[in-house]
């Protein structure tokens, strides 16, 4: 049961990680100081929650170094989903991957806050608090980019295309759900989060006149819950841990 | 003078309402972040409800807190632990804790809801519009006030519902 946790707590914890890591990229280039701010400030969250996790993975190891666990490990070692790994390309398809996770991740905190693992049901409950508020922010930019005008909405339509199979990853599961499933850990199998997920986004991409791609699962077998990444995983773990490579042994 | 248990855990009380957040000038008591302290033998547990779990300034308030204990004579060990049982909410907050986020300018609501009005600060018209959810801090959006025409700061507390 402690791998199949800790495989679920990576899980949450490089999420949090990656999709803040590429928010913080917009951090001087957002369209207006407004969202600058946004990215910003929900890049600082999320990363500050991927710390959470990595101390609770730390927790249930018995030992080990949350920093070591962001920055020290190799690319296949991540348990993230590989939608968040794409870089921003444009503010519209960085905000509509920030919808599709945020809504991922809600579904994810139900089911977290209702754990037999108690620290981490706690958590939970107060990471789905907290969270809302990035949840509403990206709905608010996919209603308004998909409906603004027929540029816009052309455009969202050609990013909602190109990340529709890379969402798909994140409800993708491995043999550690069925165990925690059937333990109580964490009450709920992959075809459930991913049936909340999906009606979920659906209702909110009608009405902003983005119908849901058909597109077939994971299309290019990619499987980010299985330590399989792409290539821009190797340059943003380049860049993310340059620093610390400089001087591991350094305090900060 | 030798000092009792009870009046060294008053003195630690005292001492932590002297500790300020790192972010707003409010004592860190008023703002309801401590949530119990236990003594025993000259060691203290501090337990902490943070508004925001990813707030950076936890550690830093953790670190005061340290520092200003184990000043105190009897204290021998602190230690300050996060949690999270028991959500943060607005009615954490003292009135004294108001008055302070009001002074220095911000709108501090009653309820971790989203439909209630937003009060300017400085003249108290509730003819606000939100400008930015996110600000400064992670505990703090933005608003624009259309009566006296002040951008204003909105404490903004984690949501029960949205």
């Amino acid at each position: 049961m402690g791998a199949a946790l800790r495989e679920w707590l990576l899980r949450a914890a490089d999420d949090e990680l990656i999709i803040g890591h590429r928010h913080s990229e917009w951090t001087g280039f957002g369209p207006d100081i407004e969202s600058d701010v946004a990215l910003s400030s929900i890049a600082q969250e999320e990363i500050g929650h991927a710390r959470l996790f990595y101390e609770m993975v730390c927790r249930v190891d018995g030992a080990g170094d949350p920093d070591r666990l962001a920055f020290g490990r190799p690319p296949g070692e991540f348990r993230h989903a590989v939608l968040v790994e794409r870089p921003n390309a444009d503010w519209g398809t960085s905000l509509l991957r920030l919808f599709l996770y945020e809504h991922f991740d809600r579904a994810r905190l139900e089911v977290a806050a209702q754990s037999t693992y108690r620290p981490l049901a706690d958590l939970a409950g107060a990471l789905r608090r907290e969270e809302k508020y990035h949840l509403l922010f990206g709905e608010a930019w996919v209603r308004r980019l998909g409906a603004a005008t027929e540029e816009s909405g052309e455009r969202m339509r050609a990013a909602l295309a190109a990340v529709w199979p890379d969402a798909m990853d994140l409800v993708e599961g491995t043999e550690a759900d069925a165990l925690l499933a059937q333990s109580g850990a964490l009450p709920q199998t992959p075809e459930a989060l991913r049936r909340a997920w999906t009606e979920g986004v659906a209702v909110v991409l009608a009405e902003s006149r983005l119908p849901v791609p058909e597109v077939a699962p994971a299309a290019e077998g990619l499987r980010g819950r299985r330590g399989q990444h792409t290539v821009d995983l190797d340059a943003l773990l380049g860049e993310m841990t340059s620093v610390r490579r400089l001087d591991p042994q350094a305090r900060w | 003078m030798r000092t009792t248990p009870l009046d060294l855990e008053e003195q630690i009380w005292q001492a932590l309402r002297e500790i300020e957040d790192p972010e707003l000038p409010v004592a860190i008591t008023d703002l309801g972040l401590v949530r119990d302290v236990r003594v025993e033998e000259g060691r203290v547990l501090v337990r902490l409800i943070p508004t925001y779990s990813a707030c950076p300034a936890m550690r830093v308030i953790g670190d005061d807190i340290r520092r200003r204990l184990l000043a105190l004579e009897g204290v021998r060990e602190v230690s300050v632990e996060v949690t999270y049982d028991e959500p943060w909410t607005v009615a954490r907050m003292t009135e004294e804790g108001r008055r302070r986020l009001t002074a220095h300018g911000l709108s501090v609501p009653r309820r971790g809801t989203w439909e209630e009005p937003v009060t300017c600060p400085f003249c108290g018209s509730t003819q606000t519009t939100l400008e930015n959810l996110f600000g400064p801090t992670l505990c703090r959006a933005i608003y624009y006030c259309r009566a006296c025409g002040n951008p204003i700061e909105r404490f903004k507390p984690p949501l029960d519902s949205a």
